[in-house]
């Protein structure tokens, strides 16, 4: 366990050992998707009260989730990368910082795209909201603090000072609701008991919860490898690897 | 041999007293931001055609923001004279614990920047036609935010202390979190002008700059080691 994870740590054996796992990942979080979306938008009954507007949901929940989540392993790495100056953890941390801030916006998009029907209106400055608007804000910081340097490592030793400064806005959104008791509701209790929605609307959203969080570690782990590729473009395993992709040719 | 001549104490009292000494020998640090203050505050009536109960209601908001940018824009002179003439290096690699001097570093900064701002926005608020009862949570809220402001910032500044060009790269770093302190700032002008008990909202703003009083030093010094080097 411990040898697999120092293994993990090396940009060299992450890149070997991912290389079988990417088109798993890829068929089962496509098919996870495809699944939970026909599912979640042309069979599960509409909701009594939201009526067909609480479909958009399928995707705002798990997407808003996700780039929490995502600022939140931005900040781990950025942590490892300032403590044991782990090579790995700084490319996940840099390639993560883009997929994170697109959820984010996505979370946005989907969120006034629902609040509309919902709430009477695409935007309200409420806690969550303006705390999730901040999230977005933190990312295109980090990203533009690490462009603004020249030399690369220091650009990633600052944004990774910036990243766990940032973190402190996510348990801010995650509690926004239950402080603040404003407009944006409290999460139902999914999948503690089931009891707060039926089966047959909670079930799509594990499809389509699990196929965006696979998404996520899909769309980071292939930047990753591109980013190990570049960043050792003049080790000697990868001119091997690529003289064997080029002899396949 | 003495690690140092002088105790943490006198080392801090040297340290402000060289700040304020600084700042008071170059008076444009201590005015352009009061002046940016100012000027920017005046400019919005001028931009909109309001009457005066609209003005009094945007009044807090706007004071808010501009004193927020003012902060801002007045980090600069924090790190950058240090950084030129390598004191902020010397800063780094003596002996005393950087953690207590970059708090009283800061905290003179604020002395000469933030404070003058919490002093006139009285006016402000009388050019701006705020209501009588938002005087008093107009200055406690700056008294308490700006210097947690000062500290939020002061994050940002060692950022980018070097690189040349860094003023809009530090007004995206660092307003994001200055919300928090923006928030609850004008909301307890706004907490005041409805009638509302104050108590919370200050305990709030208190939280924040003992927050940020004592863990942004932390952020700071790390981020000023990656600056140096």
């Amino acid at each position: 366990m411990w040898q697999w994870l120092y293994k993990l740590g090396s940009p060299r054996h992450f890149y070997e050992m991912t290389t079988g796992f990417v088109p798993w990942l890829t068929g089962v979080s496509l098919f996870l998707l495809i699944v939970g979306v026909v599912w979640g938008l042309g069979f599960a009954p509409p909701d009594y009260q939201m009526g067909d507007s609480y479909r958009i949901l399928y995707i705002h929940v798990p997407t808003s989730m996700g780039g929490m989540g995502a600022f939140v392993l931005l900040a781990m790495m950025a942590a490892m990368h300032m403590i044991w100056n782990i090579k790995m953890a700084d490319i996940v941390a840099k390639v993560c910082a883009p997929v994170g801030a697109g959820y984010t916006a996505l979370g946005l998009i989907t969120g006034s795209l629902w609040g509309k029907p919902t709430w009477g209106t695409y935007w309200i400055w409420e806690a969550r909201l303006t705390s999730y608007l901040i999230l977005l804000f933190l990312f295109l910081g980090v990203m533009a603090l690490r462009a603004a340097y020249d030399s690369e490592r220091s650009g990633s030793k600052a944004a990774s000072v910036l990243a766990i400064v940032g973190v402190v806005n996510v348990p801010i959104i995650y509690y926004s609701v239950y402080w603040w008791n404003t407009l944006h509701q409290v999460p139902s209790e999914l999948g503690r008991d089931g009891s707060a929605n039926p089966p047959e609307i909670f079930i799509p959203a594990l499809f389509t919860g699990f196929a965006v969080i696979g998404l996520f570690f899909l769309a980071v782990i292939l930047r990753s490898r591109n980013e190990i590729l570049y960043r050792e473009r003049r080790a000697q395993w990868v001119q091997d690897l690529l003289e064997k992709e080029l002899a396949d040719v | 041999m003495s690690r140092s001549a002088i105790g943490l104490g006198g080392s801090l009292g040297a340290t402000l007293q060289r700040e304020l000494q600084l700042a008071f020998s170059s008076p444009g640090r201590i005015v352009n931001p009061l002046m940016f203050f100012v000027i920017a505050v005046s400019l919005f009536p001028l931009g909109g055609r309001m009457s005066p109960d609209q003005l009094g209601t945007i009044a807090p908001g706007v004071i808010w923001v501009t004193a927020l940018l003012a902060v801002m824009l007045s980090m600069e002179s924090l790190f950058r004279s240090d950084f030129d003439d390598g004191s902020l290096e010397q800063l780094l690699l003596s002996p005393q614990p950087l953690y207590f001097h970059l708090q009283v570093k800061v905290l003179a900064h604020w002395l000469v920047t933030g404070l003058p701002l919490v002093v006139i926005s009285p006016l402000l608020g009388l050019l701006l036609q705020l209501p009588a009862a938002g005087y008093a949570p107009l200055l406690l809220g700056l008294l308490l935010g700006t210097p947690a402001l000062s500290m939020i910032a002061a994050i940002g500044t060692a950022l980018t202390v070097g690189l040349a060009r860094s003023g809009l790269l530090l007004a995206v770093l660092v307003l994001p979190l200055s919300i928090p302190v923006l928030v609850f700032g004008a909301g307890l002008v706004d907490t005041a002008l409805n009638g509302l008990p104050l108590s919370g909202v200050v305990a709030v703003l208190g939280a924040l700059l003992v927050l940020a009083g004592t863990l942004a030093p932390l952020a700071i010094g790390a981020a000023l080691r990656i600056s140096v080097h």
